[in-house]
């Protein structure tokens, strides 16, 4: 039986849902233009007012909002609330070193929370589950997020966070966990540490959400087979909210984006224009209840495709596929966001030449990320410790800079390809998009 | 007194060494000794050349990383008990010993000891002072 937490708007007809989101936009447009002044300069620039946008029809006028206005606009240029009525901060990567703050008055914690809870009923959830959230605390959304769903559905929840398998495992068992929230690459981790410890018949789970990452669906295949679960998708971005955004039900076939909150639209990431459903572009998201950090026609640099196709659990919100891809060279690495250009702003700030390559592998389910970088006659020297030494200090810089431990691999002067002068900078041997 | 010498680094992988020592070769570089200090990913390789300017344009040339380093040669008589008697000057001066390697030649009864060590000066001084011989650049030539 499918389990619904708001089944009023989550089944809601099509002509419900655009009647809310005409009314939700107008009010968002005014709330914005009215508190933000670079939403107010960057609408002025493009020529249009609060009065031209009187339904969803006429959103494609608005202008686009990036994460470089993001970075422009650090920390508060995009706050429309007083700071006094904000209650929490998080944070994900900027394209360099400033990273991206996203402020929430306790009316925004509160929907994105409803956003997660109907993710956790749509995977079977109840107040009778145990809710197992192997993500991350702190500023990443991915932790708080389901931890909020997970209140707001009655389940008892365990704040694992993230690592310490063992004690993981060890909870699982004893705590009699039923639904695991974590990145599908630490899920298959878990799986494979379950089993080699023979562990399988002490664990009680039914169901898995997983998402920060991408994955594909013999991944899914094999953590439903290794863990004994169903394994749902969900997605989301600390710009729009966190998780929950949009999230997979029973049919398991594309992610119901949350419409009573946030308008999606797929886009040509070269020339702007939006594309018809079914078409495969950029995702951009339009919130339109949020209060302190509403962003307009935000661009994810996710390519996916929007479809509208009756779904068998009842559910009338649009359906995104996984994502496909991106329009930018942003990786996913451990579900943290990272951008090459934060990698070179540590090379160049410690002295190393721009000639690097980054390495992404997965190995036993964990991504690995390595980044080669030329020697140079500065950084060398007889000495071994003395080497080991700059080689920790960049490491360290990598860590800070990214939030993720990245190897160093110290390389021989030339030996970076180079194709047309510029080195070839990423290598992703995961495979993740199908 | 010291004698100079050359670090290249070099990446772990196969083949590595054997392209370096094929330059060496291709230049009639001789090499008076040899030591390799390795770390998972990279190794750092100490020689010790008759010629040093010529092996480090060689070498640059080449596009090696390369870097010459003052380190002190001493001569001792090879039979067992004099390495301690040096190292043992050293350490009660309070010098610290970076790394060594050694080396024999043609002439016989004596072996080479290369020291890298925190002070140069004041090793020599002590070492001199114990009647222990090192030799310099010079002297390495004539071996």
């Amino acid at each position: 039986m499918e389990h619904y937490y708001q089944p009023e708007i989550e089944c809601a007809s099509r002509e419900d849902i655009l009647k809310l989101q005409n009314e939700r936009l107008v009010k968002q447009v005014k709330h914005v233009y009215d508190n933000v002044p670079y939403y107010r300069k960057k609408m002025e620039e493009a020529g249009v007012s609060p009065e031209d946008i009187r339904s969803v029809e006429d959103l494609h006028k608005l202008p686009f909002i990036t994460k470089d206005d993001l970075r422009d606009a650090y920390p508060y240029g995009l706050l429309a609330v007083p700071l006094k009525d904000c209650v929490r901060i998080q944070s994900t990567s900027g394209t360099t070193g400033r990273r991206v703050v996203a402020f929430y008055t306790q009316h925004d914690i509160d929907l994105w929370d409803d956003c997660c809870a109907r993710a956790i009923m749509a995977a079977g959830g109840t107040d009778e589950d145990v809710v197992h959230v192997s993500y991350g605390y702190g500023l990443f959304t991915g932790g708080p997020g389901l931890n909020g769903g997970s209140h707001k559905v009655g389940s008892l929840t365990l704040p694992m966070s993230s690592g310490n398998t063992d004690r993981q495992i060890q909870f699982m068992c004893d705590l009699g966990s039923t639904i695991l929230c974590c990145t599908p690459s630490y899920a298959a981790y878990l799986g494979e540490t379950i089993n080699e410890k023979g562990l399988k018949d002490k664990i009680r789970l039914k169901a898995g959400i997983f998402g920060a990452e991408a994955w594909t669906e013999e991944m899914r295949r094999d953590i439903e087979k290794s863990l004994g679960i169903k394994a749902y998708d969900i997605y989301g971005l600390t710009e729009i909210s966190g998780p929950g955004v949009s999230f997979e039900c029973s049919e398991q076939t594309g992610m119901h984006i949350n419409e009573d909150h946030f308008i999606a639209e797929i886009i040509n990431p070269k020339t702007g224009e939006v594309l018809p459903e079914g078409e495969k572009g950029e995702l951009v998201f339009t919130s339109i209840t949020k209060q302190a950090f509403p962003l307009l026609r935000y661009r994810t640099r996710d390519i996916c495709v929007l479809t509208r196709k009756k779904c068998s659990c009842g559910r009338t919100h649009v359906k995104m596929t996984k994502p496909m891809g991106r329009s930018d060279d942003m990786l996913i690495i451990k579900g943290v966001n990272v951008f090459p250009s934060q990698i070179e702003t540590v090379l160049l700030n410690k002295g190393y030449a721009a000639n690097y390559q980054i390495i992404v592998d997965r190995i036993n389910n964990s991504d690995t990320l390595e980044v080669q970088v030329e020697m140079t006659s500065e950084m060398f020297s007889d000495s071994v410790s003395e080497v080991s030494r700059k080689e920790k200090v960049l490491v360290d810089a990598l860590k800070s800079m990214l939030g993720i431990y990245a190897k160093v691999k110290l390389v021989a002067p030339k030996s970076i390809t180079r194709s047309e002068g510029k080195a070839v900078r990423i290598i992703d041997k995961r495979n993740l998009y199908q | 007194m010291t004698v100079q010498q050359i670090s290249v680094f070099l990446e772990n992988r196969p083949g590595g060494l054997a392209e370096f020592t094929k330059v060496l070769s291709e230049n009639n570089i001789d090499m008076r000794a040899m030591c390799i200090a390795e770390t998972p990913d990279f190794g750092i390789l100490r020689i010790i050349v008759d010629d040093v300017y010529n092996t480090m344009c060689t070498m640059k040339e080449a596009g090696y990383i390369c870097s010459v380093t003052k380190v002190l040669a001493v001569e001792i008589p090879d039979k067992p008990g004099s390495l301690l008697r040096t190292l043992t000057v050293l350490g009660e001066s309070n010098i610290n010993l970076e790394y060594s390697y050694a080396f024999t030649t043609r002439k016989k009864d004596v072996a080479y000891m290369i020291l890298r060590v925190n002070d140069n000066e004041r090793a020599t001084e002590v070492l001199t002072e114990h009647g222990i011989k090192l030799v310099d650049q010079d002297g390495i030539s004539r071996l």
